[in-house]
């Protein structure tokens, strides 16, 4: 009877492992499908925009494509931000699977080779934190969205903003920590409500 | 009695037949130019610290165990290889923007400082790969100067 309970554990061990590769394997292709998915979103919107006469004005409709790319990236990160004021780990986390999507699908094909190659590394670091705060508990999404603040703000340099976008400070997180706001108003996305609105504007970018 | 002879009868056979299935062993001969310990001047005893510690997950290059070839072990241990590299990989440190970089010692400081890394698994078996507070200190300032001279 010993002899059955270790055969059988181990049998169970075999089954677990053979499981948990399984259920991974899906997970991938689950990935691929969204991929895919935001693919043909992002084509979508690239035909609604042949069509819309009034995009025109800023110039050639790859311009404006790339503008709405930047401009998606900047709303998922807001979504993502406001989700971390909220100390919400689960919207929190729907944000960053969002970024991480729009992030991969950006067209930079009408900037410079030099702006495309630090958009690329921009682009490749905040895919890898998105990543991250979509599969972490929040302390950790904090600590990730520290780093992608960063890496959409050098993003903004290069893209533009057509909103305005307020740059703010919180000296306690981190050694000092900053993070991007369409209002003024300081939410602190690091402590949430245990320090709301500890913080300040540090620069206005336009 | 018949039935549970039966059964342990499958199991071993199924035990005996998992250990045909081939895993992917993480090994290689020579060191490329990328890896962290080439492209930075590292000091010995970080080295030495980072090799034992970290680089079983996270180089192309494990320092295997007596039973890994043992399934279902070697499945599990070649998961968390994988999952390793992923995450980083010393070998191809080279290759990584000075942004990725940064982005990645930040995060080693992160899990060395909060206990996270090494796995507790992986210290339950590696003794030596545990960090003391002293070496955590030390190993923590020499990455934030390397992360600040990028």
């Amino acid at each position: 009877m010993k002899n059955l309970k270790v055969t059988t554990g181990i049998l169970a061990m075999a089954f677990l492992t053979l499981t948990a590769m399984s259920s991974k394997d899906a997970k991938k292709e689950h990935n691929y499908d969204e991929d895919h998915n935001t693919e043909m979103n992002h084509d979508n919107s690239n035909g609604h925009h042949d069509n819309d006469a009034s995009e025109m004005k800023h110039g050639n409709m790859d311009s404006n494509e790339q503008n709405s790319d930047a401009k998606q990236v900047l709303a998922d990160y807001m979504l993502l931000k406001d989700a971390l004021v909220a100390t919400n780990k689960e919207d929190a986390a729907k944000a960053g699977i969002k970024l991480e999507a729009t992030l991969k699908g950006f067209n930079m094909s009408s900037y410079t080779s030099e702006e495309q190659e630090e958009l690329k590394e921009i682009i490749e670091d905040a895919v890898e934190h998105a990543e991250h705060i979509s599969e972490s508990p929040i302390a950790h999404q904090r600590e990730h969205f520290k780093i992608l603040s960063k890496d959409v703000t050098d993003m903004v340099v290069i893209t533009g903003t057509a909103n305005t976008l307020y740059e703010q400070f919180c000296p306690m997180y981190d050694k000092g920590s900053t993070w991007l706001s369409m209002s003024e108003e300081v939410r602190n996305p690091y402590y949430g409500s245990k320090m709301l609105k500890c913080g300040k504007v540090q620069k206005e970018i336009n | 009695m018949k039935t549970v002879k039966n059964i342990v009868l499958v199991l071993m056979v199924a035990f005996v037949g998992i250990q045909f299935i081939p895993t992917k062993r993480n090994q290689s001969d020579t060191v490329p130019l990328t890896d962290f310990m080439l492209v930075n001047k590292v000091p010995n005893n970080i080295k030495n610290k980072l090799q034992v510690s970290c680089y079983d997950c996270h180089s192309n290059n494990t320092n295997y165990p007596w039973y890994n070839k043992i399934q279902p072990v070697a499945w599990f241990l070649e998961d968390h290889i994988n999952e390793g590299k992923a995450e980083l990989n010393f070998s191809e440190w080279g290759s990584l923007s000075n942004r990725r970089k940064s982005s990645k010692l930040r995060s080693i400081i992160k899990q060395i400082e909060s206990d996270k890394m090494p796995l507790e698994f992986y210290k339950s078996i590696h003794k030596d790969a545990e960090f003391s507070e002293e070496e955590k200190t030390t190993i923590i300032q020499w990455i934030t100067q390397l992360k600040d001279s990028l």
